[in-house]
């Protein structure tokens, strides 16, 4: 049993932590919050320069991580400095769906940060469910509606996913193919998606299936959580740091036993928060890898919601404003419970294989 | 014990009912029922509907051009008014300077300032909270320093809702900075076009504007303006927070909000069939719908034992922790029930940025509402605060 990361992934876990600290800061976050793109193009690049994208790859595909503890490291941090760049949808999810499909050269040009992916899977009454596609594929003519597809403006394909007679098949749709609409909108929590309508628009089948999707889609479940656990951290951080230096009647609020049981509370379940996405790294390879999934994510949920709604409530009228780090963070936090399925989702995904 | 409302109450409530029906415009209950921002005209517009009918100043007595309705009439307007999407009384005027002005104005101050309150042309903003003093509001700084037959004003209010909107505001600031701290300060008012007073936004976490900081310097203000006496500002805010708290249990927003999550979770899909038919979130909805039940009889009975003259003290600090408690859990729920959609946001500062944000389920900007009704526990005496009023008087006997 040992809970250290390994030498490599320390090493990463610090670059990325002292890199994202100094470049990274709230107004530089805001200003990229308010640009057209919704991301920085130069922290994408320093991103891939750094190797963070590279991370997320094995070496079999020209990354040099690639699994769950690379994974969860590269995302805590993310989400402690409240990143907004796509680099789940984009690099994760869309790179290790070309990964699987061996499309080795633009695996290469997404781990080097030129090339940018957008994954359009789920539909608009699909909700949380992998395999609800109406989406159709008819001699390699894409028919159909995709949902908050993320990062699909910027994207220079997209990996789409289509019914092909009775099974879920993947396709490579280029972002200037006929019969594509893109209707692109910001995100409350940052970033940018589209809704994404398909007219017999041509696709390059990728020769994946929903088993392939659901792979990538455990990849970005422990993402997610490591994401969140990181805005967690930095919350937690922020809020303890305000009750011992806002005053009211005379003294440090934190000093009041109401305030100071909530806060341990919240330091309490934030390890059980840390615990949830060392399982999720941990079993990544496992059997019961979507048992240990929806357990996570259904943790993370349920916890993220209460340091996020804590952490404003304790701090009081100031992380109601937009200019405050906590206000993004929190928004981060709460809206991680809106992809890949809610906490109620996998709680009942948890329920079922369980009983399984 | 009988639940019901005797039959006066009833016909009252038909008579509210078919006011709305008739006088409330259409688009603004669309905005409301979206949650999208009312302009200053939209508001302005439904009090002066509401000013026709004589229905405006609700809790004010007949002889200062009030409807002078009773607790229940109060309770069975909100109720009603929340249910089709009536835009709340901007309470600053109405609920709150309107009965200080009552009870402590001078003769003088009561004939100018009310009827220009009903007409709408004063628009009143409160200015209370200060940076270092939110809950600890007799820490406030803000000074009056009396000059001839001036106050000079120097300091900084925050949190004030609609300030952008408002041309008048009332103040408690400090007149003695020797005296002990609630005994210092007054109440006054204060022309928002005086040179001096600059109004600045608060853009909040979900991107709207509804509060402002607002800044005095060397703002001169005539002798004329000050309420009651100098020095018992304190008294007067402590009565006007009374007024403040009646109604925070909101049990009429909070049933319209959980009707909502119903036509929206119906609405949802979920492996096939409603969300609302899942039993997990069937659940949850069950659970606040149970919780609201009470509550609302929990309202009813502090509303009729203020109907039969007796102040609400306690009830009211209850009402308000369980009230935002419950309403952000609809809010809560509403999110959830929209699920990935919750995501899109509808940035105010692009024109027509609305129109492109994807709403299959209509449910409006579910997820910052959310985040919006964090405020809901924190402002006009925070839920920690109201626990402490509840802890204080129930286990050493006085406030």
């Amino acid at each position: 049993m040992n809970f250290n990361l390994t030498e490599e992934r320390q090493m990463l876990q610090d670059t990325l932590r002292r890199y994202l600290r100094e470049q990274y800061g709230t107004e530089r976050r805001s200003k990229i919050l308010e640009s057209e793109t919704g991301f920085s193009a130069d922290i994408w690049t320093e991103l891939a320069e750094l190797g963070v994208l590279g991370a997320l790859f094995t070496e079999d595909q020209g990354g040099f991580g690639g699994a769950g503890f690379d994974i969860s490291v590269v995302f805590e941090e993310l989400g402690r400095a409240g990143v907004v760049e796509p680099v789940l949808d984009s690099a994760l999810l869309g790179g290790r769906l070309l990964a699987a499909a061996g499309k080795s050269d633009l695996v290469e040009q997404v781990i080097g940060g030129a090339l940018h992916l957008a994954v359009a899977h789920g539909e608009p009454d699909s909700r949380y469910d992998l395999d609800h596609v109406n989406t159709t594929a008819s001699d390699g003519k894409l028919t159909g509606r995709k949902a908050v597809v993320m990062n699909a403006e910027a994207a220079d394909h997209l990996i789409v996913s289509a019914k092909n007679g009775d099974s879920i098949a993947l396709y490579l749709v280029d972002k200037g193919a006929t019969g594509l609409d893109i209707q692109g909108y910001p995100l409350l929590a940052g970033g940018r998606a589209a809704e994404v309508t398909l007219d017999n628009t041509p696709g390059e089948p990728l020769g994946l299936t929903l088993a392939d999707y659901e792979a990538a889609n455990r990849l970005a479940l422990i993402a997610q959580c490591a994401e969140a656990l990181g805005a967690m951290e930095t919350a937690t951080a922020l809020t303890k740091d305000y009750l011992m230096t806002r005053q009211q009647f005379g003294r440090p609020i934190g000093t009041f036993q109401a305030l100071a049981h909530r806060m341990s509370d919240l330091l309490i379940e934030l390890e059980q928060a840390r615990s949830a996405v060392i399982n999720a790294a941990g079993y990544a390879d496992d059997k019961d890898a979507d048992l240990h999934l929806s357990a996570s994510k259904n943790l993370i949920g349920r916890i993220g919601r209460l340091v996020a709604e804590e952490a404003i409530q304790m701090h009081g009228g100031i992380a109601m404003t937009q200019e405050y780090e906590l206000a993004h963070i929190a928004k981060r936090i709460v809206m991680a419970d809106h992809r890949f399925g809610d906490t109620d989702y996998h709680l009942e995904r948890f329920i079922a294989l369980s009983a399984a | 014990m009988d639940l019901s409302y005797s039959p006066e109450e009833q016909a009252f409530q038909t008579e509210v009912r078919q006011f709305l029906a008739d006088e409330l415009p259409k688009e603004i209950a669309e905005k409301v029922r979206l949650d999208q921002d009312l302009t200053k005209d939209d508001m302005e517009r439904w009090h002066a509907i509401l000013n026709t009918r004589g229905w405006l100043a609700q809790n004010w007595p007949a002889s200062f051009g009030g409807a002078e309705w009773s607790a229940v009439q109060r309770h069975i307007y909100d109720t009603e008014a929340a249910a089709a999407h009536a835009p709340r009384i901007v309470p600053f005027g109405f609920s709150m300077l309107g009965p200080v002005l009552q009870k402590f104005g001078s003769k003088e101050q009561q004939d100018y300032w009310l009827p220009r309150m009903l007409d709408g042309t004063d628009w009143w903003c409160q200015g209370y909270s200060e940076p270092g003093a939110g809950s600890d509001l007799a820490s406030l700084k803000t000074k009056a320093v009396r000059d001839g037959d001036h106050y000079i004003v120097n300091g900084q209010k925050t949190w004030t809702t609609l300030g952008q909107f408002a041309n008048m505001i009332f103040c408690l600031v400090r007149t003695d900075p020797d005296a002990k701290q609630q005994e210092g300060i007054s109440f006054i008012l204060i022309d928002m076009d005086t040179p001096g007073v600059e109004v600045r936004p608060i853009i909040l976490l979900d991107g709207t504007h509804e509060v402002n900081e607002v800044w005095f310097t060397d703002v001169k203000v005539p002798v004329e303006n000050l309420v009651g006496e100098e020095n018992k500002g304190w008294t007067y805010a402590k009565y006007l927070l009374t007024h403040e708290r009646t109604g925070l249990g909101g049990v009429g927003s909070s049933e319209a909000g959980l009707k909502a999550v119903k036509r929206i979770a119906k609405a949802a899909n979920h492996n096939g069939k409603p969300l609302l038919e899942n039993p997990h979130f069937a659940a949850r909805v069950a659970q606040v719908e149970i919780d609201l039940r009470a509550m609302a009889t929990t309202n009813l009975r502090i509303i009729s034992k203020a109907a039969a003259g007796e102040a609400p003290g306690l009830e009211a600090s209850m009402l308000k922790v369980k009230g935002s408690i419950l309403r952000q859990e609809i809010n809560d729920l509403a999110r959830r029930a929209v699920g990935p959609y919750a995501m899109p946001f509808a940035s105010e500062a692009v024109e027509g940025a609305n129109d492109r944000i994807p709403d299959p389920l209509d449910a409006g900007p579910v997820a910052g509402q959310y985040f919006n009704n964090r405020k809901l526990s924190i402002f006009g005496g925070s839920n920690e605060i109201q626990r402490g009023i509840i802890a204080k008087v129930t286990m050493s006997g006085g406030a």
